[in-house]
């Protein structure tokens, strides 16, 4: 064994091992961040890019949050009034003579239509990936921005129009859509279909065009620049598997975003212009529309080509997080680097193979189903990959259980609830009593609603100090964490039960159904676990806040004696992302307690006779 | 599988080109040929979109307009000459290609006269291509009154003779089989469908008079071949911008062997491409 006791300095292997680009002969200043505007609004860095991304985020978090506090109070408070909530939704509290006000149904449908629409592409595609995809793949791949910081730039500003204007719609007299996330025809194709069908549909239409556009320029972007950018020595194989996460993604988005456009640009030739591609024998109030010869489910095609794919796009992205936050905060390295990797490309090509099973009830043959089943269930297979070795990397770890940790075990721990349940989905004939029940709600909500969020809290927690030079409150972060996970269960595990038992989602009030009649005290229970979990969250927005001021500053530029890039950057970001060389990469990302060394980073060069790891 | 490094070897990283190392371009393709590779991909997949959606609606139809019928006429007068005006089309824009190869190559060689000339070449092509689907556009949609909802080219499901005529193709006792096309025409502004008697058939002895074919089809068409003129007429917006930066010698600047050409022929490929299957699928099957 060679002697390993040498200990480096990172500026000094960035002075003699890095290479010089000449990045810094040039002056960059006045173009990238001189002044406010250019520096802090249309910033061409993706440090920035990543803060505005996150900070959108969060502001369409809370406003789908609060939706669903919403709905929630009518499905478990249906016999309360809610007249005081009408300063705030004004015409769409009915308020009747005895002071008793009830949500308008209507508005109850727009609310869980938004609430989907907000939180899987505006929260969770454009806030997660698009933050951390930002933030990371320059920093550790050792790139100094973006292939395009321009593009990058506009990716963000697609992304703030389509939030304008899906927040515009919220304000419509006829409300903003209401015929679910989904948006099927015919209540999305026809303006007169329903009172959200008109211009609340035209501008859902608008605004997820233009997030379109933003994905795919995003995407186009962060491919590249994993492929050209990657400093000297960042093989493939080496890159941190947050890395290969966003990368993974940002392909899925850039194949399956645009069959979405597709079906879109269908949509609103149909809406505006009178065809019929998705649109057969139509009545409306007993009269025959002359809208005959397409095909409603033709829509659900092309829609859930790009759906079932946006799955992995919400949860790629966090399973990259919670395994570098895991390999780090366990000081180990994580199992299986290889066999992670491979499961992660596994399960990008088996989402584009499955997403019929979305739509097993539609009148889709049922021969064909089958094949979706079986793809399905063989989905299984990477996932249950990816969870043995997180729980390996845990296991005899010397575990560091902050903030970052326990929402990334967290993390593990939803995922295997949550997918568990997709394996009963997955089976078309189960799917016959379970469709479009709570026990759907359930699934997804804890597989890639929650599960995704604890990634996003995770990656929060851990590279705040690479976004603010400040840590976040661990106190608070821990009141946080348990609140969440504890109320998380709380919402969703009942829901199970109440879906087993056939009650159907998206319904406005189970008055009318005696079946359904004893699950009221299960959904006040929900309703109450709903409220506090909103609660707990608004601890995490103001912890973030206060930190960006205020939180305990960042003394040295490790603070988690990590191996990766990101950790030799300055404390103060700069533009440009190292002061001087960038620098050259000796090793894979997860040298951790190797050879008696408790971390190696990825600058460091192989002592005389060390072996490379994997 | 374990790799072995030892020191020495791993600070000798070369800068080689081409490896997947880091510090170089895997492909040998700079990052802007590349996110336009990365793009054109995605395009691809949003015409493949509609021209699944395509598949999907016309097999579900039970009858769809024979192309040979539909597309058989020409400028000045010309009837009954199948696809030749579309060959003609479909000609210029693939020789746009060529002219476009001509200006990536001339750009290699750093010759601005070569490519400016190429480069406008091109554009005269795409400018062609348009004014043909124009012609054929105002053709369909002014005189045999396809729209986005109507479309006047049907199929007959049995044999007939007719029983009127329209006074201009269609004489009152000829007769047709099952599968040939007509197409309804108006008069006034009314359609003026004609009666003919089955001759075939268990309807055998029936009067029936034409029926307008699948709406579909007229919605497709337009909407697809639309779509790709949008795609012709970015290009040729686009081309007219870079072959103007090229004439003010910016390129030159660049020293990158006019790489901007080499991104938009890219596009300008892609989008004859797309016409291949456009044709394809509208045009023969």
């Amino acid at each position: 064994m060679a002697n390993i006791a040498t200990t480096y300095d990172d500026d000094v292997l960035l002075e003699e091992h890095g290479y010089n680009d000449h990045f810094h002969d040039h002056h960059h200043g006045d173009k990238y961040q001189s002044g406010f505007i250019s520096h802090y609004i249309f910033s061409m860095d993706h440090k920035v890019i990543a803060r505005q991304f996150l900070i959108t985020g969060i502001i369409w978090a809370i406003i789908g949050a609060a939706m669903s506090v919403v709905f929630r109070l009518q499905l478990g408070f249906p016999e309360e009034s809610l007249a005081w909530l009408k300063p705030v939704l004004g015409k769409w509290i009915v308020v009747d003579p005895t002071g008793v006000g009830t949500l308008a149904p209507e508005f109850y449908y727009a609310l869980v239509t938004m609430h989907g629409t907000i939180l899987v592409f505006f929260v969770l595609t454009a806030g997660l990936s698009g933050t951390f995809s930002n933030l990371l793949i320059p920093l550790q791949l050792g790139a100094r921005d973006m292939a395009s910081p321009f593009l990058n730039m506009l990716s963000y500003w697609f992304f703030f129009l389509a939030g304008i204007v899906m927040f515009y719609s919220l304000f419509l007299s006829t409300g903003p859509f209401s015929g679910g996330w989904t948006a099927y025809p015919p209540l999305s194709a026809l303006p007169q279909a329903s009172t959200g069908s008109g211009t609340g549909m035209t501008l859902w239409l608008v605004s997820l065009t233009l997030f379109v556009v933003s994905v795919l320029l995003g995407g186009i972007n962060y491919v590249t620049t994993v492929l050209n950018l990657r400093t000297k020595g960042m093989s493939l194989w080496r890159m941190p598997l947050t890395i290969w996460a966003f990368f993974v993604t940002a392909i899925i988005g850039v194949l399956s975003f645009p069959v979405l456009a597709s079906g879109f640009f269908m949509l609103m030739m149909d809406r505006g212009l009178g065809t019929s591609f998705f649109l057969s024998e139509i009545f409306i109030e007993g009269q025959a529309l002359d809208r005959v010869g397409g095909s409603p489910v033709l829509y659900q095609h092309l829609f859930w080509f790009l759906g079932h794919p946006e799955v992995y796009i919400i949860i790629l992205p966090a399973m990259g997080l919670v395994s570098e936050v895991l390999a780090v905060h366990a000081r180990k390295p994580i199992f299986g680097y290889r066999a992670m990797v491979y499961s992660i490309l596994a399960i990008a090509f088996l989402s584009f193979i499955v997403w019929a099973h979305h739509m097993f009830m539609s009148g889709v043959n049922p021969f064909i189903s089958n094949f979706f089943v079986v793809f399905t269930l063989i989905i299984a297979v990477p996932s249950a990959v990816k969870v043995f070795n997180w729980i390996t990397t845990l296991y005899g770890g010397n575990i560091r259980l902050n903030t970052p940790m326990l929402f990334a075990i967290g993390f593990v721990s939803l995922f295997i609830s949550g997918g568990l349940t997709g394996v009963f989905l997955g089976n078309s004939t189960i799917d016959i009593q379970m469709h479009d029940t709570y026990f759907v709600v359930a699934h997804f909500h804890i597989v890639m609603g929650v599960a995704a969020f604890f990634g996003m809290f995770a990656g929060i927690y851990h590279w705040y100090p690479k976004m603010y030079s400040r840590f976040m409150n661990e106190t608070l972060g821990k009141i946080h964490f348990w609140g969440t996970l504890i109320g998380a269960y709380a919402i969703f595990w009942p829901m199970h039960f109440i879906g087993m038992a056939g009650v159907p989602r998206r319904y406005y009030s189970f008055d009318t159904f005696d079946a359904f009649k004893h699950f009221s005290g299960m959904n006040q229970f929900i309703t109450v676990a709903a409220i506090l979990v909103f609660f707990v969250q608004l601890v995490f927005v103001i912890n973030f806040f206060y930190s960006i001021w205020k939180g305990k500053k960042m003394t040295t530029k490790n603070p988690w004696d990590a191996t990766t890039l990101e950790w030799t950057t300055p404390i103060e970001p700069i533009h440009g992302n190292w002061p001087g060389n960038l620098p050259t990469v000796h090793r894979w990302a997860y040298d951790y307690n190797k050879d008696e060394r408790e971390f190696v980073s990825q600058i460091v060069p192989l002592e005389e006779g060390e072996v490379g790891d994997h | 599988m374990a790799t072995v490094e030892t020191a020495a070897h791993n600070d000798t990283h070369k800068d080689n080109d081409g490896s997947w190392e880091g510090g170089s371009q895997p492909f040998k393709a700079s990052y802007g040929k590349l996110m336009m590779w990365y793009f054109l991909v995605s395009d691809a997949f949003t015409f493949a979109g509609f021209l699944i959606a395509y598949g999907a609606l016309r097999f579900s139809m039970p009858t769809w307009p024979v192309p040979d019928f539909v597309f058989s006429t020409t400028p000045f007068n010309g009837h009954g000459l199948p696809l030749v005006f579309v060959t003609v089309m479909t000609f210029i824009l693939l020789a746009s290609s060529f002219t476009m190869v001509r200006a990536v190559q001339e750009g290699h060689e750093e010759n601005k006269r070569g490519v400016v000339k190429w480069m406008i070449l091109t554009i005269v092509g795409g400018f062609m291509f348009l004014g043909c689907q124009a012609w054929e556009w105002n053709k369909l949609i002014g005189e045999e009154h396809m729209s986005i909802t109507q479309n006047p080219f049907g199929t007959h499901t049995e044999d007939g003779v007719y029983l009127a005529g329209d006074g201009h193709y269609v004489n009152e006792g000829d007769t047709f089989v099952a599968g040939e096309s007509y197409l309804v025409h108006k008069h006034d502004g009314e359609w003026a469908p004609l009666d003919f008697k089955v001759t075939s058939g268990p309807d055998a002895g029936m009067i029936k008079s034409q029926t307008l074919g699948p709406k579909a089809f007229g919605a497709l068409f337009f909407f697809i071949t639309g779509f790709h003129g949008f795609h012709v007429f970015s290009g040729i917006v686009i081309m007219l911008i870079v072959t103007i930066n090229a004439a003010t010698g910016l390129y030159i600047k660049r020293k990158n062997g006019y790489e901007m050409i080499e991104k938009v022929g890219l596009y300008w490929h892609f989008v004859d491409l797309v016409w291949v299957f456009v044709f394809l699928l509208f045009y023969l099957l």
